[in-house]
């Protein structure tokens, strides 16, 4: 890494300017290819029902916000008749409703499973990153008995499958109530993710100098005091790309989410599949909730573009 | 126990045995003994909590389950009393022809896909390492498919695959002249393998990219100076360094997507169901229809816990690699 950083310009082992643009056009080609899926989804949400349908598949339409707002709403068929009666729509998205011979019956489910989702997002990061910076400071700077087999432990609780998972923890949660509550979710995601927490955590807490604490319990602050005042100000940026990435998994969990909620409980995960309208899948609807649901990920994507490798290995490789 | 006496002799272990210099204290015991609790409580106090929740949350079922393993409980029939059958549901499942028939259907998925990831990744990586124009930006927009939600993912690649309507039939078409609506991508005995493969391909090439991005990053330029002093041509250099100084790396993520797809569920659960017929149907699929669709608890319970041991010794193998990784 260093001795590429230092590397002039003249290196021999700098590409030639051709290698470049032929991997480039390569690189650049896949990137493109791979993120026309996505592009996709997000057109799609702005289709009409009969162009998201249409035979070729249409690239060039006439964009409409009818996706959006049948996520958002349940709808009725109606007479022409009958909506003739009614009085005026007063909101553009009645009249784009009543134009398909439709009314807007009420609000749909999404709005309560993206709060789930935040609910059960929020709350399990908080607690995985708050017992994780515990736990990954105590194995950076003690010395505790069986340390590597501890440390083992915890990371394997996160490579079982989780359907395999679910079977007992379906059983325990039916006897202590917690089955499709967001507590019960809470407490799962939280053990999920706090194995990654500790192996980030106590990876970023490794590469803060032992001498600052040092310093300050020589200067009379207690440990306590030290971790709080002078580690966890240096390990911010550990600690919030441990959050971001324990937030990802909370958010996009299915497996769990689909055996063990149904409503009350249930995120979005399980709930975009089943938005459906009159015959099937909706798809703008559902292309609409995925866009919605997808553009925080790419957000936090662009975020944690630096940590994403130790994220995915558990700190193991850094760069 | 006497801590007082214990903590000088913990430490001079500690520096006794050394070797990862980050270890080595400096600190003074008598800012230790001062004030506040001493290191091992808060260690203690520290590491608790989260051994608790995984006790609570993993270890606690993990041996109810192993338990259930020897019954023949169904939720479905719950009124009945709980029946202890020995190693009767262990022996049910590696007799039954069926079972096999989903592992050798996993292990081919697990096989063929992270095989592609391979090439697809380390080809890109390789690419990458050339330092064009822009490459940061074009790795962001790569990386971005595996931050999705599996589940998510599997739901719009149906759109995308629907004979008549999906873009992908279409685009195949435009290329080769076949009609797009006389293939069906998920709906097709030889082709649903291929399929979520295919998909899975798509979401994870960039995890093995990445990793194998560090590998090359990680080779420092004077073995490459040298191998020019010698003369030794590009191919040469990438069969003596460049592969096997990524080799470390490629493990780690050849191992990791290996355990992550051997317990496959969300993605292709969306995408086919485990159909047409079984031909995509993973071990997890029928694992979650044993358990949570024919309720036969004592039975999945044993599955389970098969796949529990293999797992857990794959993960052993990849903590190690993972450490031989960290040492460099």
């Amino acid at each position: 890494m260093t001795a590429i950083a230092n590397s002039t310009a003249h290196s021999i082992v700098e590409a030639s300017p051709r290698a470049k643009a032929v991997a480039g056009t390569i690189v650049i080609l896949y990137a493109v290819i791979s993120i026309l899926p996505l592009l996709w989804i997000a057109a799609t949400a702005f289709k009409s029902q009969s162009d998201a349908i249409a035979y070729p598949p249409k690239v060039i339409f006439q964009p409409t916000l009818e996706g959006y707002v049948n996520l958002f709403t349940v709808r009725t068929r109606q007479t022409p008749d009958f909506i003739a009666k009614l009085p005026p729509a007063t909101t553009w998205y009645d009249k784009l409703v009543r134009q398909h011979d439709m009314v807007i019956a009420g609000p749909s489910k999404v709005v309560p499973r993206f709060i789930n989702s935040l609910i059960i997002g929020f709350g399990s990061t908080f607690l995985a990153v708050f017992l994780g910076t515990l736990a990954g400071y105590a194995f950076s700077r003690f010395r505790i008995p069986l340390a590597d087999d501890l440390l083992f432990f915890i990371l394997s609780t996160r490579m079982m499958p989780p359907v395999a998972v679910a079977i007992p923890i379906y059983l325990m949660y039916r006897q202590l109530n917690l089955t499709d509550t967001k507590l019960g979710m809470i407490l799962l995601y939280t053990a999920v993710n706090v194995s990654l927490a500790v192996w980030l955590l106590k990876g970023f807490i490794d590469e803060i100098p032992r001498e600052y604490e040092e310093a300050a319990l020589v200067d009379g602050y207690t440990r306590l005091q030290a971790l709080r005042k002078v580690v966890l100000p240096q390990a911010v940026t550990g600690i919030a790309a441990t959050a971001i990435f324990c937030l990802i998994f909370s958010w996009n969990e299915y497996a769990f989410a689909v055996l063990l909620t149904s409503g009350e409980a249930q995120t979005m995960p399980p709930f975009i599949p089943f938005i459906i309208g009159e015959g099937g899948q909706d798809w703008p609807a559902v292309a609409a909730a995925t866009t919605l649901f997808v553009v925080p990920i790419v957000m936090f994507t662009i975020l944690l573009r630096k940590h994403l490798l130790r994220g995915i290995t558990f700190g193991a490789v850094r760069k | 126990m006497d801590k007082m006496t214990t903590i000088p002799h913990t430490d001079q272990a500690r520096i006794a045995g050394m070797g990862e210099p980050g270890k080595v204290r400096s600190r003074t015991r008598a800012a230790k003994r001062a004030r506040g609790l001493s290191d091992r409580t808060m260690a203690w106090l520290f590491v608790a909590p989260t051994i608790a929740l995984l006790l609570a949350i993993n270890i606690f079922p993990l041996v109810w389950m192993i338990r259930l393993s020897f019954t023949s409980l169904n939720l479905s029939m719950s009124y009945l009393p709980l029946r202890f059958v020995g190693l009767d549901n262990f022996s049910d499942i590696l007799s039954d022809e069926d079972i096999w028939v989903r592992l050798q259907t996993t292990a081919q998925f697990v096989i063929a896909s992270v095989a592609l990831q391979v090439v697809v990744g380390f080809g890109l990586a390789l690419l990458i390492n050339r330092r064009f124009r822009g490459h940061s930006f074009w790795t962001t927009i790569i990386l971005l498919p595996m931050m999705l939600s599996p589940a998510v993912v599997g739901n719009f690649w149906t759109l995308l695959f629907q004979p008549q309507i999906g873009p992908f039939n279409y685009l195949v078409s435009l290329f080769t002249g076949v009609p797009p609506s006389s293939f069906s991508m998920t709906g097709e005995v030889a082709l649903a393998p291929w399929t979520i493969v295919l998909v899975d391909t798509w979401m994870w090439a960039p995890y093995v990219m990445l990793i194998c991005l560090a590998g090359l990053r990680s080779i420092p330029d004077y073995i490459y100076e040298a191998a020019e002093v010698d003369r030794a041509s590009s191919w040469r250099q990438f069969w003596s360094i460049t592969l096997p100084m990524t080799v470390p790396f490629l493990m780690l993520a050849v191992l990791f997507r290996a355990i992550e797809n051997f317990k496959m569920f969300d993605m292709v659960n969306l995408l086919t169901s485990g159909g047409p017929g079984s031909t995509t149907e993973l071990v997890s699929i029928t694992l979650k229809r044993a358990a949570f669709e024919k309720w036969r608890t004592g039975y999945s319970s044993a599955l389970a816990i098969i796949l529990f041991v293999t797992v857990f010794g794959a993960a052993n193998i990849y903590v190690k690699a993972l450490n031989r990784v960290k040492q460099r």
